[in-house]
């Protein structure tokens, strides 16, 4: 039994972001960070590794230095971890990245007790859909926005999170879930798991080591494998800049208060 | 049934909206997305259908008709009851592959953040994420830019027969808005922002008109690979943040007795009939439930009055109520960002600033 998670190094979006004059992002000025929600995704797969002594490989598809990252997930207790990698792969939109995730997957082997995990989303492009899109090709059941988690034996019972309160679903592996940052706190690295973390085995998956897969074809990889195309990107404007009131006292309170009356704002 | 080319753009022709029901009563943001797929639908000259989903559903259909759907189609069996990806998945795909929409809309919700991506995966097509505008007429697109962004539009050149769907979204937070096109698979196909798009006026007589349909479909236990076992109702009363017309929000800037600040806010709310709602600050720290969060990861909000309390204003919270009437902004520190946006600034305590702003709107108001 194994627990395969997957994972993205993002831009820290929370902090300053620089934006180039072409309107796109200027990367080289953000720090990256192991996505969030894909840290609770981790722990949940640890967790299990607790109960269970099941095996946790971390999977992402970025650049080579993602390397840093996944070391980082090994540290935290990851077994192992793959790496997919390669200039064919560069330009995907969600469809193209899952169908190589999922052909990544198929490599490392989807036995039947096995779980996949990802984050719900990430934070550079909030889309949701690499997730449930790597469930399709692989055909196994999905369950996203998924904040609490229970297994027996090949039966798993998830906590499914709505708008409006939430439903207990129930599936049988093999399946994938979408983690919420509700589910768990995301444990740190210990200092043994550093010392340990770059004897752990790190495989690189290039084009050639997945072109066999049917997956991987010229058309649905990478940017000419991509159904969606960026027509325009743009910042979006400042407002104009308001009214500053002077002073934080009474007075202040009460011309306010006015000029919304005036204006029948209120 | 017909072979199913998606490349074949020519054979695709229609709108078609997603509407989701939960416990047998339509979602607000189906009548959102109907509003907005007919203006979509009058552009490319097609029909506008709503596709419905669920077990004893046809009675609540023709409401969609009164927002501008032409036709609901209506897809019922027990197993259809409640929301299960399988089931929604195959009948959806099965029916779309059949009948062919140009274009095919589902709400940002969970569950259609959970439907939608599954479908495209399956259609082999494009799907763009939490969508928050929407064109097909290309001058209506570049209005559009005129008034959303920072280009030099006299530099772009457009080619004005295009008919390709225009979805735009913000990504990195907010910090840039990306307009995504599926210029070669159909259908093409898009999830919306919940509480962006404009409801238009019902009307009776065209809802009366609203032709249902009920298309075949195939759908066994084999197929459902997921059980609901059971769905809870949140106990609490929620807030209703996209429906109200005031809202007051707290920030960080409370932390210092975050009781008495979210008590403040509450008061203030009171007096204007409002609701209270919190940056993303609040809600990671506990002070306020995921419910009240206002944001690019929270709700978006346009009320006639937003205050904001202490927030020093990222641009994930810009983001999500900017759009708002009547900003009026309370910060000690009289450079947050927040202050770009308001209509309003107080720069101030708000400890200090609140007690003395309820006073005030309350003679304003007990003067009318």
């Amino acid at each position: 039994m194994k627990a395969i998670v997957c994972v993205k190094q993002v831009p820290d979006t929370s902090g300053k972001v620089a934006v180039n004059p072409d309107g796109t992002l200027n990367r080289a000025s953000m720090a990256a960070i192991i996505n969030p929600d894909d840290k609770s995704a981790l722990e949940a797969a640890l967790t299990l590794k607790d109960a269970t002594g099941c095996e946790v490989v971390v999977v992402t598809m970025g650049p080579p230095p993602a390397e840093g990252m996944l070391r980082e997930l090994m540290a935290m207790g990851a077994d192992r971890a793959v790496l997919i990698s390669g200039r064919e792969f560069g330009g995907s939109d969600t469809f193209a990245t899952s169908q190589i995730i999922a052909a990544g997957i198929k490599k490392i082997g989807l036995d039947d007790d096995d779980v996949i995990f990802c984050g719900r989303q990430a934070i550079d492009g909030d889309t949701a859909q690499v997730g449930p899109q790597i469930a399709e090709k692989l055909e196994i059941p999905q369950i996203s926005y998924v904040a609490g988690l229970e297994k027996k034996g090949n039966t798993l019972v998830c906590r499914r999170e709505l708008e409006d309160g939430y439903m207990m679903v129930e599936t049988q592996t093999p399946c994938l879930l979408t983690c919420l940052k509700e589910m768990n706190t995301p444990r740190y690295m210990t200092v043994s798991g550093i010392m340990e973390c770059y004897d752990k085995p790190l495989e690189v998956y290039d084009y050639n080591a997945l072109k066999d897969d049917p997956l991987i074809e010229a058309d649905t990889i990478g940017l000419k494998g991509s159904p969606t195309n960026i027509f325009k990107s743009f910042t979006p404007p400042q407002k104009g800049v308001g009214m500053m009131m002077e002073g934080a006292d009474k007075a202040t309170c009460e011309k306010l208060a006015g000029i919304l009356a005036a204006k029948h704002i209120i | 049934m017909a072979t199913f080319e998606n490349t074949k753009l020519e054979d695709f022709k229609g709108v078609w909206v997603f509407c989701e029901q939960r416990a047998g009563k339509l979602m607000p943001t189906d009548f959102e997305l109907i509003s907005e797929g007919r203006k979509l639908a009058d552009e490319l000259g097609v029909e506008l259908c709503g596709l419905l989903l669920g077990d004893n559903v046809e009675g609540i259909a023709k409401e969609l008709g009164g927002y501008g759907a032409d036709k609901v189609l209506v897809c019922e069996s027990p197993l259809l009851k409640d929301y299960t990806t399988d089931a929604y998945a195959k009948v959806i795909c099965d029916v779309i592959m059949d009948k062919k929409p140009e274009i095919f809309l589902i709400g940002a919700t969970n569950i259609g953040r959970d439907l939608g991506p599954r479908c495209a995966a399956r259609l082999h097509t494009g799907l763009t994420a939490d969508c928050t505008h929407l064109d097909v007429d290309v001058n209506k697109y570049i209005e559009f830019l005129k008034e959303s962004s920072t280009l030099d539009l006299s530099a772009q050149k457009f080619n004005m027969e295009d008919r390709n769907l225009k979805m735009t979204r913000p990504a990195f937070g907010g910090h840039l808005m990306a307009t995504i096109i599926c210029p070669r698979f159909r259908p093409c196909m898009s999830t919306v922002r919940p509480g962006v798009m404009k409801k238009a006026p019902f009307d009776q007589a065209k809802a009366d008109a609203c032709v249902i349909e009920k298309p075949a479909f195939s759908l066994t236990e084999a197929d459902c690979h997921t059980k609901v076992l059971e769905i809870v109702k949140a106990t609490r009363e929620l807030v209703d943040l996209t429906g109200a017309d005031v809202v007051v929000s707290v920030g960080r800037g409370i932390s210092k007795d975050v009781q008495k600040g979210i008590a403040l806010a509450q008061e203030l709310a009171d007096v204007l009939g409002g609701v209270v709602g919190g940056s993303r600050a609040t809600v990671d720290s506990g002070w306020l439930s995921a419910d009240h969060q206002v944001g690019q990861t929270g709700k978006t909000v346009h009320p006639k009055i937003y205050i904001a309390l202490g927030i020093s204003g990222a641009i994930q919270h810009k983001a999500g109520m900017q759009d708002s009437e009547c900003i009026i902004a309370v910060n000690k520190n009289g450079t947050a960002p927040i202050f770009e946006v308001a209509d309003y600034g107080i720069e101030g305590d708000l400890f200090k600033v609140v007690p003395m702003l309820i006073e005030e709107f309350k003679a304003v108001k007990a003067a009318k």
